[in-house]
């Protein structure tokens, strides 16, 4: 023990992190807390909690009888999760074979395939419509999956085969002499020990995907195909004076992230410090 | 021993579906991007104009003013980052590895949060805040008798760039703070204790030898930050529309390159013009990465334990 962790330093360290702590919710707190009062209460108190007299739920009412939020938070969901299956699946497979084997061209492959962490797919928008228009995809959900795999897989394939190195050689040719298949060795003894690293990737995967804005607007603006996000950003343009409804939605669109981030943050941490970003 | 195997199919299989998501959607796309960038319109078609939309965009003042405009603002946004946002996230980082800290799981958390908010969201909310309609930020001045200071920054040509990125700063702070959390909590126990042992302790520690053993973390922060700002788009547009108001005051590559390749108002969307903006950017990209790939990685000192 050392007599360095003084008082007075340890005060400083919890008053500097609870100020930031403050910045970093209060923009939260707001919205929320003004979601769910009366017009009159939004303008004339910003900052005081609803009480008997001015709560009140009109905004969530608007809200749901104007913009087709189930829909689109359907839509969302459909996305999110079709493409962090593909993600995880195929940047699992393709990092056990970057990991797993030597061939000719493993190196190679894998820059090839790391070159996507640095180059954002956006930069190929221009041509991604144009693929898309000549595929028929455009405006169908089937197009925003395919953008966020290909979009996802550089770094869940570098943070994965990182993962994979660490898996002990004994196990899988333990699995080998049995006479496992290659397929089985993967997909029984490899999957379920990276697990921990999975996590990982599916936060970092879902994070960019439920929030994106750019590839919705551009790909799939359709009233049917709108994702929460380009939905919120649509409905808020048409409210824009309606404050009550405005906070409502934003409201519900600050949920499902913050209840799927809550559930998946200790995960996240853990991934992580054990060094899969480093 | 027998070396000579059969194909191995199953590494074909296992590649296969990543590779060709990859190279369809990513590779290809992108370099037709590039490619498009080569021609101009023409009646009924197109015409390979080589570098001429280069030279357009880089010297017909139509173009050129928009583009060094959009370019210099996106520097500074950049810099900005670089100035607050790492700092920060390094000082967060630093506070919270201190041994024997409370609570440190759910500060890191909350300081979190804003990371995980869609831009629409963000973007909204600082709005309403910075108001000087609805006025909480003229509110809460007012309270500490600052009042005087309060301005609507957002709509302000000569603020409102750096607000927007101050605000980009708040949302992605935590970036830096959990990598750089990760890193110093991977420094060995006995490097902290030799350095006790010779007597360096709080903030000399800090920089005589944490600092340096989390060099290279932060060099990776920077470029993901470069890259990140340079391709910046959501919170602008969100913000400030896609004309990037107040005249073009925060229009960066990312604004610019929307405008220009769907239109807007009664300007119509030029693909080639579209495609050349995204070459420009590529490069600009590339070129960073590379500077810091070959300039300052191989130059940082990396330390084995």
């Amino acid at each position: 023990m050392s007599a360095r962790s003084s008082l007075p330093r340890s005060v400083a360290a919890h008053g500097i992190l609870i100020l930031y702590t403050l910045i970093a919710l209060f923009p939260v707190f707001v919205i929320v807390v003004n979601s769910f009062k009366s017009r009159r209460a939004i303008f004339n108190e910003p900052l005081a909690l609803p009480t008997r007299e001015t709560f009140d739920l009109i905004g969530f009412q608007t809200v749901l009888s104007q913009g087709d939020f189930f829909q689109y938070f359907l839509n969302s969901m459909t996305v999110t999760v079709f493409s962090l299956f593909f993600v995880l699946l195929f940047g699992a497979m393709a990092a056990f074979a970057l990991s797993e084997y030597r061939f000719r061209g493993n190196t190679l492959t894998g820059l090839y395939l790391a070159l996507g962490i640095m180059i954002p797919i956006r930069l190929g928008t221009v041509a991604i419509l144009q693929l898309m228009v000549a595929t028929g995809l455009v405006n169908t959900l089937t197009a925003l999956v395919l953008v966020y795999t290909a979009q996802g897989l550089p770094l869940a394939i570098f943070i994965l085969s990182e993962f994979m190195r660490g898996v002990s050689d004994d196990l899988k040719n333990a699995g080998r002499i049995d006479g496992l298949s290659e397929y089985r060795i993967f997909f029984r003894l490899v999957l379920p020990l990276v697990r921990p690293a999975m996590a990982t990737v599916a936060v970092f995967t879902m994070i960019p995907i439920w929030n994106d804005l750019w590839f919705p607007l551009i790909l799939a603006p359709s009233e049917a195909t709108k994702t929460i996000t380009l939905g919120s950003q649509v409905f808020i343009g048409q409210f824009v004076t309606n404050w009550n409804a405005v906070l409502a939605a934003l409201s519900l669109a600050i949920v499902p992230v913050l209840v799927l981030y809550l559930i998946f943050s200790r995960q996240l941490i853990r991934g992580i410090t054990a060094g899969a970003v480093k | 021993m027998a070396q000579r195997k059969a194909f191995r199919w199953h590494i074909v299989v296992f590649l296969a579906p990543a590779v060709l998501v990859y190279t369809a959607i990513m590779i290809i796309p992108l370099i037709g991007t590039l490619n498009l960038s080569l021609f101009g319109k023409a009646e009924g078609g197109r015409v390979f104009v080589g570098l001429a939309n280069f030279a357009t965009l880089f010297g017909d003042p139509r173009w050129s003013t928009a583009f060094w405009n959009a370019l210099a603002n996106n520097a500074w946004f950049f810099l900005i980052h670089m100035l607050v946002q790492n700092p920060v996230g390094i000082m967060l980082a630093a506070l919270l590895s201190s041994p024997r800290l409370r609570m440190a799981a759910f500060y890191r958390t909350a300081i979190f949060i804003p990371t995980i908010l869609s831009f629409v969201i963000v973007g909204f909310v600082w709005k309403l805040i910075l108001s000087p309609i609805w006025g909480i930020a003229p509110g809460m001045l007012d309270a500490v008798g600052l009042k005087s200071l309060f301005a609507p920054w957002l709509g302000r040509e000569g603020t409102a760039l750096t607000t927007l990125a101050l605000v980009s700063v708040w949302q992605f702070v935590g970036i830096p703070m959990m990598l750089i959390y990760a890193a110093l909590l991977s420094i060995p126990d006995e490097v902290i204790e030799a350095a006790e042992i010779d007597g360096v302790t709080g903030w000399s520690q800090f920089w005589k030898i944490k600092l340096p053993l989390i060099l290279p973390s932060i060099g990776i922060i920077s470029v993901l930050t470069f890259v990140a700002n340079f391709n910046a788009f959501d919170l602008i547009y969100v913000s400030q529309g896609a004309l990037a108001g107040p005249n073009f005051a925060t229009d960066i590559l990312g604004t610019f390159l929307y405008r220009t390749f769907f239109g807007f108002q009664l300007q119509l969307g030029d693909p080639h013009m579209g495609a050349t903006i995204a070459t420009a950017m590529f490069g600009i990209i590339l070129v960073g990465v590379c500077i810091y790939l070959f300039a300052i990685q191989t130059r940082l000192r990396r330390y084995q334990f």
